[in-house]
């Protein structure tokens, strides 16, 4: 049901589904990528540098019909540290959590490294993440080298 | 307390606690005084050497036929379908059908972890690139321990090459574990890289940065030298300005304390003179001979014939 307050959203409200919302700005595409968000053949909304009241500027992605998983929701807080997860259900939150970093991250991040083993054969990149605030260190499982979000 | 080793892969040391660094140096002192040449009679070690090493391939051949086991495997990437582009860990898999364990050096990074992450049996990483060669740190670890009679509370000196050379880097993380005194002597394009840097500041370990051995020789109970390559300055001249301030002669040892040793892990070109080979305080030769018994220490552990 459209309320006023729907009316004055950037990013049309959605009456199920997930919204991503606080995502850093410049990510939203990055993110419908890694989750391949575009391949659900559900409707799905963005919206790129609105304004935010706790950062400049956020991305938003709101996905219909869609619960999206904690470890999926996980994922992607390597590239928006910022982001909140909020399920809807019938135009309303029900549900709503601030995404955090895993213990581990395989596959979507390349080794910054140009001699590193996962980028020279086929097989996936593994990273512990060594330190959390205020910004994100991950190690590589292979060649063992350390890197801040900012490298990768 | 024993720990089991028993099909153990072998990649980094800064994978093994203070407890079983001391438990490898122990059964490497029991295999050098007491050879056992049966006790891996009938394992095969597959030596997969994708790249040129003749002495730690060697010696990890002769470790093996010497505790009774045999050896398959190649010394070149060349002679593996490699150059046919068969992936690394398609390689490795061929390996395991063959052989109880496999030791490998390779040019990318990971590539030990990459081909135990994929076979089942137990590798040892003879040396990844410039990241990790475990087993030289165990054997420069094991030597500092039986000249010096300890590992605690040493004062040791890295000199040379300090940012490309590995050795350096994993005897130094080793190190964390024993409350050394380090002092670090290098050129300056050629610094200990920051991050070990932090990581022994973390651990509280002490350490200072100087120009020259001769500013600290006399404190020294260790000297640990690399080489210098002369391909990692711009210059000819630049190298040989500074080749002479990292190199040791017989001349440098007159006020040494008694127990003082040089360590290097060899081949060697500039930094250490001739003249000091036959000096008391030349470890390196006896340092290169352990690394047969640290080798045989670390088969027999992981192949559980302890």
């Amino acid at each position: 049901m459209l309320t006023e307050a729907n009316k004055t959203l950037a990013v049309a409200g959605i009456k199920d589904g997930t919204v991503i919302d606080h995502i850093t700005s410049g990510m939203a595409l990055k993110i419908v990528d890694l989750l391949k968000l575009n391949q659900l053949e559900k409707q799905l909304t963005l919206g790129l540098n609105l304004p935010s009241k706790t950062t400049a500027l956020k991305d938003i992605i709101k996905i219909s019909n869609r619960v999206i998983t904690e470890p999926e929701a996980n994922q992607i807080a390597i590239f928006a540290p910022n982001a909140t997860i909020n399920i809807i259900k019938d135009f309303e939150v029900i549900q709503k959590y601030q995404v955090s970093l895993p213990a581990t991250i395989t596959a979507i991040l390349k080794c910054p490294n140009p001699r590193c083993v996962t980028n020279h054969e086929k097989m996936s990149s593994f990273f512990y993440i060594k330190q959390r605030h205020p910004s994100a260190h991950l190690q590589c499982k292979y060649c063992r080298k350390t890197f801040t979000q900012a490298n990768t | 307390m024993t720990l089991t080793f028993a099909k153990r892969d072998i990649i980094a040391v800064n994978d093994f606690s203070k407890a079983e660094i001391l438990q490898i140096l122990e059964h490497t002192q029991i295999l050098k005084s007491h050879p056992r040449p049966d006790l891996l009679k009938g394992k095969i070690l597959g030596s997969c050497f994708f790249e040129a090493s003749t002495r730690t391939r060697i010696s990890f051949e002769t470790a093996m036929q010497r505790l009774g086991g045999t050896v398959v495997g190649f010394a070149d990437a060349s002679a593996t379908s490699t150059r046919k582009g068969e992936s690394l860990a398609d390689t490795m898999r061929m390996m395991e059908n063959y052989a109880d364990i496999i030791v490998m050096r390779h040019p990318l990074e990971g590539a030990a972890q990459h081909a135990a992450d994929v076979v089942s049996i137990p590798v040892i990483n003879a040396g990844d690139g410039s990241n990790q060669h475990p087993t030289q740190t165990f054997l420069d670890l094991f030597t500092i321990q039986e000249t010096q009679g300890k590992l605690d509370g040493l004062h040791i000196a890295l000199g040379g090459d300090l940012k490309y050379g590995r050795t350096v880097h994993s005897l130094a993380q080793a190190f964390v574990h024993f409350n050394p005194r380090f002092y670090f002597i290098s050129p300056p394009l050629l610094e200990l890289p920051k991050e070990i840097c932090d990581e022994l500041r973390e651990k509280g370990v002490k350490f200072s940065f100087h120009k020259c051995v001769e500013e600290v020789i006399e404190k020294l109970d260790i000297l640990y030298m690399t080489r210098i390559q002369e391909e990692r300055f711009a210059h000819k001249m630049e190298y040989d300005s500074v080749k002479n301030a990292f190199s040791i002669a017989l001349d440098h040892l007159k006020k040494v304390k008694p127990n003082f040793k040089i360590l290097h892990p060899l081949p060697r070109n500039h930094e250490i003179d001739t003249s000091v080979d036959n000096s008391p305080h030349a470890g390196y030769f006896q340092q290169a001979e352990n690394g047969l018994y640290v080798r045989q220490a670390l088969l027999s552990l992981v192949l559980g014939g302890v």
